[in-house]
Formats: structure tokens, C-alpha cells, sequence
């Protein structure tokens, strides 16, 4: 049973035909996906920067929550790969959801679509819908509650790669809400998968999960220590609204703990990146001075998502043809 | 299965047939450019022999395939470098071998992606037969006749070398 559902996400060609969490790929498949996003990267500098690889598939966008730059990025290289897109965001609070998740799916499913993005709230939602649709559908996760967001894990590591070289030579920081953090979760599966040298978290005790100890990473609480020669920092936003009760006790003092200052950024090595998932909370977790300065990739990572996303894209669709091929 | 023919000499005879047929057309300076990867041999000592002031483009037309939902995305696509304005430029599409036709389809659909070409004359190594598109090469070193479901393939960068390969079944 285990097995099957680490499998879910790979054909019987062993190729990619659902995207739903870093889990159950291994080093090379992620290294596929980062050499066929570095290759879109290129697309992406033409005048004209469409392929015409999707023509004629339909790709929706099903957003149980809200998104700016997740959604749209996926709008983007959809059509930069010259699907068309339906954007759905959906309000599940008139509804209980098991039911309207599946009528939702049966009715795109009638209008065709091929590909599905899916973001939702609650963690397990993505593979739920991929185990439901027809064959020759796909589903990409674009975010599940707490759980995964394999996409931007996989941007990050593209930024990684792509300014830094190989992981195996490169110490890593992840500093902030780790907690609540989807996000790191696939970062961190990601990061040691790749190989990366050395991973550390940075949090107080009270944003750090429970299960980390399943990640090779050595957990640091004070910014000073966890920074010390580190080659990348990434922030996390602090998400306050999925807080609940005093994980911290202000923002204020949050920030002259673990925020990411001109003074702070410097315990790193000089030419360090720093990179943030977005929406930054600039005076929280990052300091202006830092989201917009010379190390910051911020910006940079949103143009490579749509790469990556691309790339996911095109695989899926790809890998679920070739499904539906070996079994005729 | 290496096939006897010299491919040094094939290109010599068409580098002299080319700048004929460019003279012939009143072509000056065309922008040569050949698809990945045989292509692109064929097309660096075209361009060594003849008198351009362009420098060499190369396609890969990965993203332009018509069978790709068939066979998969190769993950590491060299990217295209087209660099001059392919706008109102005469060009010399290079390529080893033709045989369906369908490159070549997906290498003006790139091309006309960068821009709209003056014109496209069509070179290619090697002509074999299974045409499957209204495509014809507007020169050509060697016609082939194709037996069994017979593929060719250049070999390179140095020396190359045709080699013929017969579909394992």
C-alpha cells in the first residue's frame, strides 16, 4: 500500500505523470526536472517565448486558496507552452469538502482538461484528486495545507543550482517559521536528496516541527551560530494567520531575533544568496535592505518558477501519454 | 553499419553547389544555420567554405517536436543560438539527413518564431526517401533509396562519418 503511493506519481516507464510531492522521486528525476527547467530558462530569453509543446491541452488552475505568485507563475508557463488555461479559485466554505472536491473534479474532467494545478488547505489534497482522476489526467501540486509545495522546493534548488553550483559543496540555512512551512518540508526533502553538504534550520523551539529529526539537518536557535559560513540563506515568511495561540511573542522582537538584517546577513559568507519563497513581510522576517540588495535572489527565483513549472508541465503531460500508450 | 561514402568530399561538392545556387539567387551574406546536432557539423565547415560575414546559427527544435507526447522531452536541450536578426534575412537551414520531413517542419516553425526570413534555402548531407510532408531539400550531397525501414544517422564531430542503422524488431 506504501509502495503504491509512492508510485503514484511515476508511469510504468518509470517517468513523471503526476507531481504531488518530492517524497517517492529520487536525485535523478529532480535533477531531470532542474536540467529540462534550465533549458525552458533559455526559451524564456527569446523575443517570442512560446513552445508550441501543450498545444491543444487544456490546463486548470484549481486554487482552493489564495495565490499570487504560484498561480499565476503556473498560468504563465502553461501558456508559454501554449496550453489553454482555465483559472478556478474556488471558496470551500459553503461546501463539505470531500463531496464538492470530487463534483468540482468530474465536472473539469467533462470539460476536458488535462492537466490539473491544485492548491488547497488541507495537507493530502493533491494526491487525493490525482488517486480520482480519469487516466491521462494529471495533477500538480501547487500546495497542500502543511504538507508539500514540491514546486517551489523545486525552484529553489533550480536558484541554487543555477547561482551556486553543485549541492554537495554548499552549506544551506532555512531560517524562520519552519513550523508551518510547507515549503521548507519540500525544501528540506529536496535539499538532502540533492545531496546537498550541509543543512541547518534556524528557528526558536516553538517553530521548529516535531519530525525533523526524519532530515538530515542540524537545527541551530540562534541566528549568529546557524549563519556561520553558510554559501545560502533562505527566509520564511512568518505565517501568522496559521497561528494559533503565542508561538512568539511579537513580531518585533521576532525580527531582532531571527530577522534578516545588513548586521545579520553578515555572520554568513560574503558572497552568500538569499532567497525568499515570497510574499515577504519586509521588517518581520527580511529587512528591506536585504530583500532588495545585491545577495538577493528573490525576484530571480519568481522568473526561474516559471521554468520549473514548464518543465513539470511538460513532463506530466508527457509521461501520462506515454501511460495511456503501454497499456493499449 | 558504416556507410562508404566520404562525407568530406559530400561537403566540399555542396559548399561549391551552394555558392552557385546563392550566386545564381543573387544571396549575398546569407545567415547559415543548422539543426541539432548532425546539422550542425554539416553546417560549421559550410560556413568555413563559404565567404560570409554571418556568423553560424544552430536550432534545436526539442520544443517543436510533433512527436512528443510519443517519445518524452529530452532534458538537457542545448538551446538554439540564433545570433543575428533572423527579420528580412536570407538563411541556409542546414541539416544532415531529411527523411520524413517533420524536422525540417519544426525547424521553420522555430525559425519563424524568431522572425520573418527574406528567405530559407533548404541544404541537406543526405537525402533518403520516406518523405512524409511536402518538404524537398533545394540541394542535397547524396540521394539514398531507403530498404527495410532503414535509418541513417551522422556521426561526428570528428571525423564524420554516415552510419546506418536497420530497426531492431
Amino acid at each position: 500500500m506504501e509502495n503504491e503511493q509512492k508510485n503514484i506519481q511515476l508511469n510504468s516507464h518509470g517517468q513523471l505523470c503526476h507531481f504531488l510531492s518530492i517524497d517517492g522521486l529520487d536525485r535523478e528525476m529532480l535533477t531531470e526536472i532542474l536540467d529540462t527547467a534550465d533549458s525552458f530558462i533559455k526559451v524564456g530569453e527569446r523575443s517570442v517565448k512560446n513552445v508550441p509543446l501543450l498545444r491543444g491541452r487544456t490546463v486548470t488552475n484549481l486554487f482552493f486558496e489564495p495565490s499570487t505568485r504560484t498561480r499565476t507563475t503556473f498560468e504563465l508557463a502553461a501558456k508559454r507552452l501554449s496550453a489553454d488555461v482555465l483559472n478556478l479559485d474556488i471558496n470551500t466554505s459553503a461546501t463539505s469538502k470531500g463531496e464538492s472536491l470530487l463534483d468540482t473534479l468530474r465536472n473539469l474532467e467533462a470539460m476536458g482538461s488535462d492537466l490539473f494545478v491544485v492548491r488547497h488547505a488541507d495537507s493530502g489534497a493533491a494526491h487525493f484528486i490525482a488517486e480520482q482522476v480519469t487516466p491521462n489526467v494529471a495533477v500538480v501540486n501547487a500546495g497542500d495545507g502543511r504538507h508539500a509545495h514540491p514546486t517551489q522546493a523545486m525552484l529553489d534548488m533550480l536558484t541554487i543550482r543555477r547561482h551556486r553550483g553543485e549541492f554537495e559543496n554548499l552549506r544551506i540555512a532555512i531560517v524562520g517559521d519552519i513550523l508551518h512551512s510547507r515549503v521548507a518540508r519540500s525544501q528540506l526533502t529536496a535539499l538532502n536528496m540533492l545531496g546537498a553538504g550541509e543543512v541547518r534550520v534556524i528557528a526558536p523551539g516553538t517553530l521548529l516541527p516535531s519530525n525533523l529529526d526524519a532530515f538530515d539537518v542540524k537545527i541551530h536557535n540562534r541566528l549568529s551560530e546557524g549563519l556561520k559560513d553558510v554559501d545560502v540563506v533562505i527566509m520564511l515568511r512568518l505565517q501568522r494567520e496559521r497561528m494559533k495561540g503565542a508561538l512568539i511573542p511579537s513580531e518585533r522582537e521576532f525580527y531582532q531575533t531571527y530577522g534578516l538584517t545588513s548586521e545579520t546577513v553578515a555572520y554568513a559568507k560574503p558572497d552568500a544568496i538569499v532567497m525568499h519563497p515570497g510574499p515577504i513581510n519586509r521588517g518581520v522576517e527580511i529587512a528591506s535592505s536585504v530583500a532588495d540588495g545585491s545577495q538577493s535572489l528573490i525576484l530571480n527565483q519568481v522568473s526561474y518558477g516559471i521554468a520549473v513549472r514548464m518543465a513539470i508541465l511538460s513532463m506530466c503531460a508527457s509521461g501520462q501519454t506515454r501511460t495511456a500508450g503501454s497499456q493499449e | 553499419m558504416n556507410i562508404d561514402i566520404s562525407v568530406d568530399e559530400v561537403v566540399e561538392e555542396l559548399s561549391t553547389d551552394l555558392e552557385r545556387y546563392l550566386n545564381d539567387k543573387g544571396i549575398s551574406n546569407p545567415g547559415i544555420v543548422g539543426i541539432h546536432t548532425g546539422g550542425v557539423w554539416v553546417a560549421e565547415r559550410l560556413h568555413q567554405k563559404l565567404n560570409t560575414q554571418m556568423p553560424l546559427g544552430s536550432l534545436n527544435i526539442s520544443f517543436y517536436r510533433d512527436d512528443f507526447t510519443r517519445i518524452g522531452l529530452h532534458p538537457r536541450v542545448t538551446p538554439s543560438e540564433l545570433p543575428f536578426e533572423i527579420e528580412g534575412q536570407h538563411i541556409v537551414l542546414v541539416d544532415d539527413v531529411i527523411m520524413s520531413g517533420r524536422t525540417i517542419r519544426a525547424a521553420l516553425n522555430e525559425l519563424f518564431d524568431y522572425g520573418r526570413p527574406a528567405s530559407v534555402t533548404l541544404v541537406v548531407l543526405v537525402s533518403l526517401e520516406g518523405r512524409e510532408l511536402p518538404v524537398q531539400p533545394d540541394l542535397s550531397g547524396v540521394h539514398l533509396p531507403r530498404t527495410d525501414g532503414m535509418r541513417i544517422k551522422l556521426e561526428g564531430p570528428e571525423p564524420l562519418q554516415l552510419i546506418s542503422k536497420q530497426p531492431s524488431r
